[in-house]
């Protein structure tokens, strides 16, 4: 009896120590290391390792785990679970800007911190590296013989007039799945009207819904997608060998502009070398160009001469989508035409 | 025991000090004032903009089929958005039940009546500024109350508390500065109209005993007002004593001159070696009183008349010459040789009387002390910028142990005894010296008998 309760109450702690969902870790260790690094991230670790090997590169002797999460996740492990991470980077900034207005995140200041523009940095906690818009995708084979539609009011009519032939092919976020999809869409909701048009549209076209950007650029590639509404512009960027299959809209009327931050959990115990990586992320982000993640013509300098880019602003605002009740009516909204009877 | 009075010190001093310390006083009490008005005015923007967030909240609070939704307006939470990126915390509760926001966030009290309450909290480790608005609403005819609390941490407060309390610091130094200036500049107007006074009275001549007529404040007439009266009581003091020497050497020589006549012509007639031996100590007593009398008369009006030098311009020659042509008959009685070598003639600046006086000291002394038969030169030169009078005597010369303390009053010299003197003629002859800003040398002669006395005035 008594091995029973011992062996209920450690699989209980087992759980429990895992209790957040983890798709993927990767270990980047070095000879002699000096510090390890714990680095909880929605990036895939495909996609980010290319900063990381740079990192190490400059510091040696700091030892890498990566942990890769959806963004929900990163709040469930920090918030909930307390558990021990370093670094926490993530594509949903208002869940980042969660953690630090609720006290979950370290301050940090250094010459690369002080040389961000006010709108990238949040209370000397979150802070920005990447500048990547949401974007249309469009298969180039689906429109063949229309015009490639260049606002969302042109993808309504496009969709309204040919729904045979996008029926069935229209890909988005779920958001209710997904913190990425959730920001962008709360900030399309906020921004325009068109945007619940353009929902109601997609809603009678029985669309796909998605977890993740790269699944829906996959598609879109393969033919399975006419469209994938709110694509990460970045990921699509990356994929050069789709080039002659898919086309990238950053749409004119307005384009979202997501940052992708990082901030320093209270948990985190390797600072120093947590605050060199910010640093790292910051210097290589902005001053190369984006980096990998970068975007054609998106640039802190571009961002204010081009009116249709709106960058989601850090601030408390962002806190407002977060709201149980604002979160439930607005699924209530999305659902109501996303997900319609057939 | 009395307590010892404070040293009166400066009035410039005083008056900046009292100055100096009112305007720290008043910089200190002008930084409280502003920099609290300032701390209120900034509490009240952080409350107006708190209890605006929770407005719109409320705004944006609806019932639909017997439930209550709020749609939390975005601006409700950018507007907090500020410089110091302060974090926010919201409640919402229906009747004390939570409905949505940070369950544990305190509510602001409020008044009974009152719709809108502020306080200052303690929450997750940060104070925290806090409103709570709240509104009744109908779910189906039964009023629910819904509150809504918006907190903000106040560190955008403290930065702009930070920055008012430099300007203030600024300012009240600034303030503080300015009138330190002015208290310096108030001390000086003060001390200058008292300055001015005194060297209004300063630059008088010494003659001069006219009533101060300077314009002066207010205050400083009183001072003036006293100082004019002393001025007349002293100027009638001057005059009577002027007055009194005068008469005093009047009615001293006459009746003395009348009794030396009588003794004389008593002298002639009387032949009993006895008599006359007694009459002759006579006529020297009375001689030496008459001369006493003189010189002491002589001494009191140069001392008199030293004090308020007037100077015009003498001219040496003819002063000395009547002077010598005066005494001759003195000289004569001794079969003395009175010869004054005038080969030039020297003016200086001096008050004639003085320095007959003076002159007429020496050469007396020279005749007195020197034997008969012997000569008295009295020579007058001019060179180096100084007038210099030269009276030699074959006489016995000045004691041989010193010529220190000759000039004070009544000192004569140790081998002085048998001859007549009051011992006055050479402080009469050294006080006109220097009221004149010269000198009086006496030395003997080299390698002689015979004292060299020298009277040294500035030329122009």
């Amino acid at each position: 009896m008594r091995v029973l309760v011992l062996s209920l109450a450690l699989s209980l702690v087992a759980q429990a120590l895992a209790a957040f969902e983890i798709e993927e870790r990767m270990s980047f260790p070095v000879p002699d290391a000096a510090a390890r690094l714990r680095v909880i991230s929605t990036a895939d670790a495909g996609l980010f390792s290319p900063f990381i090997d740079a990192f190490q590169a400059r510091n040696p002797g700091i030892a890498v785990d990566y942990v890769m999460v959806s963004s929900s996740q990163i709040n469930v492990a920090l918030a909930e679970e307390g558990e021990r991470f370093d670094l926490a980077i993530s594509s949903a900034m208002d869940l980042q800007i969660q953690l630090a207005n609720d006290g979950l995140a370290r301050p940090y200041r250094s010459v690369a911190t002080g040389s961000l523009p006010d709108w990238a940095r949040w209370r000397d906690r979150v802070f920005a590296f990447t500048l990547e818009p949401a974007t249309v995708v469009l298969s180039r084979d689906a429109f063949e013989g229309l015009d490639l539609p260049r606002t969302r009011q042109d993808l309504i009519t496009a969709l309204r007039d040919n729904p045979d032939r996008f029926a069935g092919r229209i890909g988005t976020y779920d958001v209710r799945e997904s913190g990425l999809g959730y920001l962008f869409a709360t900030q399309d909701g906020r921004t325009s009207e068109t945007f619940w048009r353009l929902v109601q549209v997609i809603g009678g076209l029985q669309p796909q819904l998605y977890g993740a950007s790269a699944a829906m650029i996959e598609d879109v590639a393969e033919g399975r997608l006419a469209v994938a509404y709110n694509v990460l512009g970045s990921y699509a960027q990356l994929r050069d060998d789709l080039g002659e299959r898919i086309h990238l809209i950053a749409p004119d009327d307005f384009t979202t502009v997501m940052m992708r931050t990082a901030l320093i959990p209270s948990t985190a115990e390797a600072t120093e070398a947590a605050g060199r990586f910010i640093d790292h992320l910051i210097e290589t982000g902005w001053t190369e160009g984006g980096g990998r993640f970068a975007s054609p013509g998106i640039t802190p300098g571009t961002m204010s001469e081009n009116a249709s880019l709106r960058p989601i602003q850090l601030g408390p605002g962002l806190l407002v989508y977060l709201d149980r009740l604002k979160r439930r009516q607005f699924l209530e909204e999305w659902e109501a035409a996303m997900v319609q009877p057939r | 025991m009395s307590r010892p009075r404070p040293s009166p010190g400066s009035i410039r001093r005083r008056l900046t000090l009292q100055l100096l310390t009112g305007a720290a006083v008043m910089a200190v009490v002008l930084f409280l004032i502003v920099y609290n008005f300032a701390r209120e005015i900034g509490a009240e923007s952080q409350d107006t903009i708190l209890a605006a967030s929770a407005t719109a909240i409320l705004d944006a609070t609806t019932v639909q089929s017997g439930e209550v939704r709020i749609d939390i307006p975005y601006s409700a939470f950018t507007m907090l958005d500020n410089t110091a990126d302060d974090r926010v915390f919201y409640r919402i509760t229906q009747d004390g039940a939570g409905l949505t926001g940070y369950d544990d966030l305190p509510a602001a009290r409020l008044d009974p009546g009152a719709s809108a309450g502020f306080d200052t909290v303690t929450y997750r480790g940060a104070a925290l500024r806090l409103a709570t608005l709240s509104r009744l609403v109908s779910i189906d005819g039964t009023p629910a109350r819904i509150d809504v609390s918006v907190g903000q941490t106040r560190d955008a407060q403290a930065e702009m508390l930070a920055r008012i309390l430099r300007m203030t610091v600024l300012l009240g130094l600034g303030f503080f500065a300015a009138s330190a200036g002015l208290a310096v500049l108030a001390g000086q107007s003060t001390a200058a109209s008292l300055r001015r006074l005194a060297a209004s009275v300063s630059r008088r001549g010494p003659a001069d005993l006219r009533p101060v007529v300077a314009e002066v404040p207010r205050e400083m007439r009183p001072l003036v007002k006293s100082l004019n009266s002393l001025i007349s009581r002293l100027s009638g003091a001057l005059n009577r004593t002027e007055d009194f020497i005068a008469e005093a050497a009047h009615r001293v020589r006459t009746p003395l001159a009348t009794v030396r006549a009588h003794a004389d012509n008593t002298l002639r007639r009387v032949d009993k070696e006895e008599n006359r031996a007694a009459l002759r100590e006579m006529i020297r007593a009375i001689d030496e009183s008459s001369r006493a009398a003189g010189q002491l008369l002589d001494h009191a009006m140069v001392s008199l008349r030293a004090d308020q030098l007037e100077l015009t311009s003498v001219a040496l020659r003819p002063l000395v010459g009547e002077l010598v042509d005066r005494l001759r008959p003195l000289a004569d009685l001794k079969d003395m040789d009175l010869h004054f070598d005038d080969p030039q003639d020297a003016e200086i600046m001096g008050d004639a009387i003085l320095i007959q006086n003076a002159v007429r000291n020496l050469i007396d002394n020279a005749i007195k002390y020197a034997p008969p038969e012997t000569p008295v030169e009295v020579a007058l030169t001019a060179n180096g910028g100084q007038a210099t009078l030269t009276i030699r005597d074959r006489g016995r010369g000045f004691p041989i142990t010193g010529t220190e303390g000759l000039t004070g009053r009544f000192a004569r010299g140790e081998n002085a005894a048998d001859v007549v003197g009051s011992g006055l003629g050479l402080t009469i002859a050294e006080e006109v010296a220097r009221a004149h800003r010269g000198t009086l040398t006496i030395a003997n002669i080299d390698g002689g008998p015979g004292a060299c006395v020298s009277l040294s005035f500035p030329l122009h």
